[in-house]
């Protein structure tokens, strides 16, 4: 069967950027699947490919095997996607909004489902308000209505909870999921790591351009199994220092193997007479696996038991 | 709810007017009619300037009638146009329907473009199976529709200055002129649209380009009453042919024979929306 989403070797460069630099990647139907990086990764350019807003410098892509080039009818008929800037027309009220937007997609009369979004994103009384007149989550729901007025088979969102409040932003995940379970591949960007953790199989994490991790939620998190140790302190011993995640001034975070090596840790700053000011510990999240991917430490091996510090 | 063939080939739509599962089930939109997406695109044109139509329609009606109580009460009795044949007042009413006609139609489309640009929700239109045809028709067709509103509109606020006017000894000329008008100047406003990022950028393209070659095409005066000079380089002015082939309509008198202008201007029209439709397939500051 053609998966609902293959990339292969997309490049695309805006002056002397390179925003993608040969992406490949399949994503399967039915999937539930996570684009992760930092800002500039190139996640945005990627779905703009896919939408059919930015053309690559090579490379090719398909949603459900529509080329989004020299097939894009058919590949956009497939494929809903919710932007991450909040865009709205100031002429049009929510209901003319979404009657409008299935309009362009050939589709009169679609009220039925148009009401069933309304009501599944809570806009239900804000129908027949002008879009001007609505607030930035709400804004935004319209949106996510937008990318579905056509039930593509195929739904992006990118940054899709950004300014949502928290109530909210369960029930959006809630219609999501439901629209996943109903069949539909979703494929979400976003910068809460924990919802891609709560929601994605699968997750593709870019950096500068390149898929540099690629697995499901279970592998990533199972590859780096270990801890993270947050620390903040005036130095770190010098054999620990490669272990480094990332540095928030005095405060370092730590990736750690076992306790043993938390116990290691704790004795050579004891005996380096370093001062601990704060510590914490965490299990391992996506955000501890993004931050070891991001920091370029993505080796499980990096997690051996680091040497015992050799006598000065 | 029940999603539509979500993991299927999605093309339940457009293409061939039905709405039918590859499956054969019925498609969830069965029940929903089906049409070409491009109408849709144009209805939101014509709801755009129709839901603000006191400033889009009305304005203008009023500007130009502003223009033919001033310039007929000072010109009528010092102008003479085609040789004494037809008063002052009625050669103006004619000009002054062509340039609202041109003037609303670039209006249209431009300030359309640059709207959903700034606000972003052209992002909407672009993830669209729209092709650039239908692009194109639909934002020339909206313009062509608001120019020839407010044309109408000026011509029954003014036409009761000079009623003999409308006893048009050919009104398929004035219609084609007027047609074709609107379509070149839609086409020039989806283009300077399209090209602008910026408000000044459009107003610029506005003030130091159409609003000049309207003004200097013949609305308020024959070429003949011009120096040698002007009158040879009104001869390039493209807005002059659409001014002159409309009034003929009215007249059955005219600077150039009706025919060369509507030469010109069909070669305008045409020139104009092979390039709008060239940058519309490129993407051009679109799809970058």
């Amino acid at each position: 069967m053609t998966a609902a989403v293959e990339v292969v070797d997309i490049a695309r460069q805006f002056g002397r950027v390179q925003a993608l630099a040969g992406v490949s990647l399949a994503v399967e139907r039915g999937e539930f699947f996570g684009l992760l990086g930092p800002n500039g990764a190139g996640k945005t350019t990627l779905i703009s490919v896919l939408a059919g807003l930015v053309r690559p410098d090579r490379g090719n892509a398909r949603i459900l095997g529509h080329d989004v080039v020299s097939d894009y009818r058919a590949a956009r008929r497939s494929l809903g996607v919710v932007p991450q800037e909040l865009v709205f027309d100031p002429f049009f009220t929510v209901r003319e909004t979404l009657r409008i937007q299935s309009g362009y997609f050939g589709l009169r009369s679609n009220d039925d489902w148009i009401d069933e979004i309304l009501h599944n994103l809570d806009l239900t009384s804000k129908a027949d308000a002008n879009m001007r007149a609505l607030s930035g989550g709400m804004k935004r729901r319209v949106l996510v209505g937008q990318a579905l007025v056509h039930k593509p088979p195929v739904i992006v969102l990118d940054e899709p909870t950004a300014g949502v409040d928290v109530e909210l932003r369960q029930s959006l995940w809630a219609f999501i999921r439901k629209l996943n379970r109903d069949g539909h591949t979703i494929i979400l960007t976003t910068h809460y790591l924990e919802e891609a953790e709560a929601l994605c199989a699968r997750i593709a994490m870019l950096k500068a351009g390149r898929v540099v991790a690629l697995d499901t939620t279970r592998n990533l998190l199972s590859r780096f199994a270990g801890l993270t140790l947050r620390l903040t302190a005036a130095e770190i011993p010098p054999p620990w220092q490669a272990r480094v995640l990332r540095r928030e001034g005095r405060t370092a975070y730590i990736g750690l193997a076992t306790y043993d090596d938390l116990e290691r840790l704790l004795a050579d700053m004891r005996m380096a007479g370093i001062r601990i000011e704060e510590l914490a510990l965490a299990e391992t999240d996506l955000e501890q696996v993004f931050l070891r991917i991001m920091s370029g430490r993505d080796e499980p091996d990096d997690t051996r038991p680091v040497e015992a510090v050799p006598e000065a | 709810m029940s999603a539509a063939e979500p993991g299927g080939d999605a093309r339940p739509a457009t293409d061939g007017g039905r709405a039918e599962r590859r499956d054969g089930q019925s498609h969830l939109t069965a029940r929903a009619a089906i049409g070409p997406g491009w109408l849709t695109l144009l209805h939101k044109e014509l709801l755009r300037f129709w839901k603000v139509s006191f400033q889009t329609i009305a304005a203008p009606i009023l500007t130009s009638l502003l223009y033919l109580l001033i310039f007929s009460h000072v010109l009528e009795s010092r102008v003479a146009v085609f040789d004494n044949q037809v008063r002052y007042t009625a050669f103006l009413v004619p000009g002054l329907v062509m340039m609202s006609v041109l003037q609303n139609s670039f209006a249209n489309s431009s300030s359309s473009l640059i709207q959903s640009k700034i606000t972003g929700n052209l992002f909407f239109v672009l993830v669209t199976p729209l092709s650039p045809g239908e692009l194109f028709a639909a934002y020339v067709v909206g313009a062509m529709v608001r120019g020839i509103a407010v044309g109408l509109g000026v011509l029954a606020v003014t036409v009761w200055f000079s009623p003999a006017l409308l006893a048009m000894p050919h009104p398929l000329f004035a219609l084609a002129f007027a047609l074709l008008g609107s379509a070149i100047l839609g086409t020039l406003g989806l283009v300077a649209g399209i090209w602008a990022d910026k408000f000044d950028q459009l107003a610029a393209f506005q003030n130091f380009l159409i609003v000049p070659l309207t003004f200097l095409a013949g609305v308020f005066y024959s070429i003949h009453t011009l120096p040698p000079f002007w009158q040879a380089l009104s001869h390039f002015n493209p807005f002059f042919y659409m001014i002159d082939g409309f009034r003929y309509g009215f007249f059955g008198l005219s600077d150039v024979p009706p025919t060369v202008s509507l030469a010109v201007v069909a070669a305008c029209a045409a020139s104009l929306a092979t390039l709008a439709l060239v940058l519309l397939e490129r993407g051009w500051k679109l799809r970058h």
